[in-house]
């Protein structure tokens, strides 16, 4: 499938309908999630606090899925120098810079009363904020050098490099004494949420990850018509 | 459903970030690529005898 796709031509016809398709799937899953997220009781520890949980929790989800999409599209893109691995990872890091704003904007609302603080130097915190970091930096690297070949394979490097982030954000609150909570879905034994919240929490996290994929296809389209306009200018330009 | 409790001032902004944030990324992504598409179309079409 992935072979398939790698041809512009036939990812553009593929793309066509994904995008829409996946935007679909993600109305589907946001609005309902959102009206079981409204509906649920307040926690008896957090109060209505708990309802930034189901737009914490995707975004930060999202943020770290969007980082693995970037970093693999990267690997592609300077292993095999595919046109395409390299637009799908450019089009990757506004998306993921932009969940990981979401996720460290609405954690700090979540910590204030909870906490009594907008911020701290926490592992898992910090680590998320390397992240956002990260998606920057690859921005910065890619709009600073002219040679769009080369700007890829440097930006490339950063990305594969800022991978190692991942598992320390995953398992930070393992490895370190943390404000932040545990894992409380992904964890042995099953989720330790109540039945009542994990449903608008999956909802929302399918929803956001679906939004990510409706809106990455989206951006690498547009990604494909720049690249083609500069082949096209460069042709008129030389003609 | 308590809308207006006494955490509201912050579960209210939390929303309204993100609703801010979802509409930048998909106005941000819609424009740009209506507007390369645009003009690869135009430049490609110029290019044609």
């Amino acid at each position: 499938m992935i072979a398939a796709l790698a041809n512009p031509h036939r990812f553009m016809g593929f793309s066509r309908w994904a995008a829409p398709f996946l935007g679909v799937v993600a109305l589907l899953l946001i609005a309902p999630g959102l009206w079981f997220g409204f509906a649920a009781p307040p926690d008896y520890q957090q109060g209505t606090t708990v309802r930034i949980m189901f737009i914490h929790v995707p975004a930060a989800e999202t943020s770290m899925f969007a980082y693995a999409c970037l970093g693999g599209a990267s690997f592609f893109s300077l292993v095999f120098r595919h046109a395409l691995a390299d637009a799908a990872a450019r089009a990757a890091a506004p998306l993921g810079a932009a969940f990981t704003v979401l996720a460290l904007v609405t954690g700090s609302l979540w910590g204030r009363p909870m906490w009594g603080a907008w911020w701290v130097w926490d592992a898992r915190l910090t680590s998320v904020l390397v992240l956002l970091l990260l998606f920057l930096g690859y921005m910065a690297l890619r709009s600073a050098i002219d040679d769009e070949a080369k700007a890829a394979r440097a930006a490339a490097i950063l990305a594969l490099v800022g991978l190692i982030n991942l598992p320390i954000i995953k398992f930070s609150v393992d490895w370190w004494n943390s404000l932040h909570q545990g894992e409380s879905i992904f964890r042995p034994g099953g989720p330790t949420i109540a039945p009542v919240f994990l449903l608008p929490l999956a909802l929302m996290s399918f929803g956001y990850l679906a939004a990510f994929g409706a809106l990455w296809i989206a951006r690498t389209r547009g990604e494909i018509w720049r690249r083609r306009a500069q082949v096209a200018a460069v042709r008129a330009a030389s003609a | 459903m308590n809308l207006a409790d006494k955490y509201a001032a912050f579960v209210w902004p939390a929303y309204g970030v993100s609703a801010l944030v979802f509409a930048w990324m998909v106005i941000d992504t819609l424009l740009r690529s209506a507007r390369w598409r645009r003009q690869a179309e135009r430049l490609e079409k110029d290019e044609r005898p």
